[in-house]
């Protein structure tokens, strides 16, 4: 036996703790450029250096007097209707892509994806539901727990698919991403059929809000409404992120992760759980917002590789970034009208699925 | 130590492991061999605490395996599995990563760098590093999962450690078979590790292990020395194959050889 082989051969040194944190920091400033760029173009142009001017005067303050009349309108647009948009969009692409590359590595395969599988329509549902059955009832919620009421509802729909999904497609810590795919199919379906049901339930103006929930739109945006998706996206996002270590060692399976340390009930249910609130919280007020949990993650993986450590938090900014270009061209291409931002996500992410869907077929089984 | 006692498992009526005891001692180098379908893998299961015995115990240290802490039990215990398959595109250096994770559970310091660059070095794997896991030959992956396993368990500890190896040299070349049981032996050698590997060559586990335990339909036949078990008349009972004696001339270590068999 002769010894260890001595010739050293240098290694690609890992990526380190301070290259993940530069290439986060970048996405982040990416980020904030999209945001002021976003900020000043629509009906009323603002320009850049205006944008960061007046998001130094909040409304109500005793500056907000002070700002010149011409300037009126623009501050106003910004802080009433640009902002909270904007944050929701920030807010929806970051759980989004955030509860994609999770459900990625809880079902071990690149195709789960929120809106793909099913668990977005079940938010839709319920959240429609709520509105449309929820009578005399859903207004009494809604003045007991304010904005909350609508997000609880879906909350129902996205948890209840999400365990449906898992319950389906896998069997002994396996999954079949086939038998995942079917779900999600006959789930989205079932989901789009008894929406399509609620719209015929629904008054004129009913009608109106669930057109949103078919498509996915940002316009309707409101600060209370942003501060909720703040309290229960928010959190569940900065849950998920804390869990991409342990997401990590479920790449070698179920078995190996427990050996590892991790306890795999525990995490699947708290990411399940998370999913489905976040996931929940945007949808009750974005509608479908499609494929962001599948192109975000996918992005961030063939440039940066798998470490669920920086694919998680690169995917929040990225996810947030697509979002807000989406959005951008939803409300510009075919001004003044808008169109759903679900329909710009949708051309984007059904090329990038069916690529995924023909590099994987040796593996899905055909 | 590490003491089952009486264990036995079931699977429906099936009964995959009835009625077995031994114990081994840290610095321990036990082989189990049998023929397909004797249990081996599930007792190294039964051992690494994935499943429960329906009766009996598992004991390491005194304590039932299953009651010791998740995270402690990983720092000291390391399982390499027959096949694993990697989902996504993980590097070999990045799946070898994943067996610090206990150490850490967050970032990745240097130090876990450095364990995972001995440990493939352990397996003559450092070309590898860089390599995506997924589109490594069978023989590489496994080498690189035993380099994550060592690395798992890598540090002196003041508690014994378990490495459990089920078949690490079914899909390795000859050299790299003797190169991964001498790592075991090495290991063990160390004196606080024991180690418990499933080995289907005979021949190749006596060369290695200190004592060699023999499984059929779930029974265990027996557990002795090398020189106690590797005899004709042992080989035929567990394997249903007549064989001759031959010893080998370095150290003298027994073999079998199987008869011709000319019908």
């Amino acid at each position: 036996m002769t010894a260890i082989s001595t010739v050293s051969i240098p290694l690609k040194p890992q990526l380190g703790i301070s290259a993940r944190n530069s290439i986060l920091l970048t996405l982040f400033v990416a980020l904030i450029f999209t945001l002021i760029i976003s900020a000043g173009i629509g009906a009323v142009q603002i320009p850049a250096s205006r944008v960061l001017e007046l998001l130094t005067i909040p409304p109500f303050s005793d500056k907000w007097q002070s700002i010149p009349q011409e300037y009126m309108q623009q501050a106003m647009v910004l802080w009433n209707i640009r902002l909270p948009r904007l944050l929701l969009g920030v807010l929806t692409g970051a759980s989004l892509a955030v509860s994609g590359a999770a459900m990625q590595a809880l079902l071990r395969n690149p195709l789960a994806e929120p809106s793909l599988v099913g668990v977005s329509g079940g938010a839709a549902v319920f959240a429609a539901a709520g509105i449309v059955l929820g009578g005399t009832w859903m207004p009494a919620l809604h003045n007991l727990i304010g904005e909350f009421a609508l997000p609880s509802f879906a909350f129902i729909g996205s948890l209840g698919v999400t365990v449906l999904i898992f319950a389906i497609s896998t069997r002994q810590g396996r999954t079949s991403v086939a038998l995942m795919l079917l779900a999600g199919i006959a789930i989205s379906s079932l989901c789009i059929a008894l929406i399509g049901l609620l719209t015929f339930l629904a008054t004129d103006i009913q009608i109106r809000t669930l057109n949103f929930w078919s498509l996915g739109s940002l316009g309707a945006a409101t600060w209370p409404m942003v501060s909720m998706v703040v309290c229960l996206a928010g959190i569940s996002v900065v849950v998920l992120l804390k869990q991409a270590g342990a997401l990590n060692t479920l790449a070698l399976g179920e078995v190996q992760a427990q050996l590892l340390g991790v306890s795999v009930k525990k995490l699947n249910r708290l990411c399940i759980a998370t999913i489905a609130l976040s996931v929940g919280a945007v949808v009750s007020v974005t509608g479908i917002i499609g494929f962001i949990g599948l192109v975000a993650p996918h992005l961030v993986r063939l440039t940066f590789g798998p470490d669920q450590r920086l694919v998680m938090p690169a995917s929040a900014l990225v996810g947030a970034i697509l979002v807000l270009l989406s959005d951008l061209i939803a409300r510009t291409i075919s001004a003044p009208t808008e169109i759903p931002v679900g329909i710009i996500t949708a051309l984007l992410g059904v090329p990038f699925f069916l690529v995924l869907l023909f590099r994987m077929r040796r593996k899905i089984g055909i | 130590m590490l003491e089952i006692l009486n264990a036995s498992l079931k699977v429906g009526h099936r009964s995959l492991l009835d009625n077995i005891s031994f114990t081994i001692q840290p610095g321990e180098f036990v082989a189990v061999c049998g023929p397909n379908g004797a249990g081996k893998s599930s007792l190294i299961r039964l051992i690494s605490g994935e499943i429960k015995p329906a009766n009996g115990h598992v004991r390491w240290h005194g304590k039932d395996i299953a009651a010791w802490n998740l995270l402690h039990l990983a720092r000291h215990r390391a399982l390499l599995q027959q096949r694993c398959e990697v989902g996504f595109d993980y590097t070999a250096m990045e799946v070898i990563l994943l067996g610090r994770h206990p150490h850490h559970q967050g970032a990745t310091r240097n130090v876990d760098v450095r364990i995972a660059e001995l440990a493939l070095a352990e397996v003559e794997g450092r070309h590898l590093a860089d390599q995506i896991y997924s589109t490594l030959s069978g023989g590489e992956q496994a080498r690189v999962q035993m380099a994550r396993v060592l690395a798992q368990i890598w540090e002196p500890s003041d508690s014994p450690k378990l490495l459990l190896l089920d078949e690490p040299t079914a899909a390795l070349d000859p050299r790299q078979q003797h190169r991964i049981l001498s790592v075991a032996k090495q290991w063990a050698r160390k004196g606080d590790v024991a180690v418990v590997a499933i080995v289907h060559d005979l021949n190749l586990a006596a060369q290695y292990a200190d004592r060699i335990a023999l499984l059929r339909e779930g029974k265990l036949q027996t557990i002795d020395t090398v020189h106690a078990v590797v005899t004709p008349e042992a080989v035929e009972a567990c394997f249903d194959l007549p064989c001759v004696l031959l010893t080998h001339p370095d150290g003298g270590t027994p073999m079998v050889a199987a008869r011709r068999n000319i019908n």
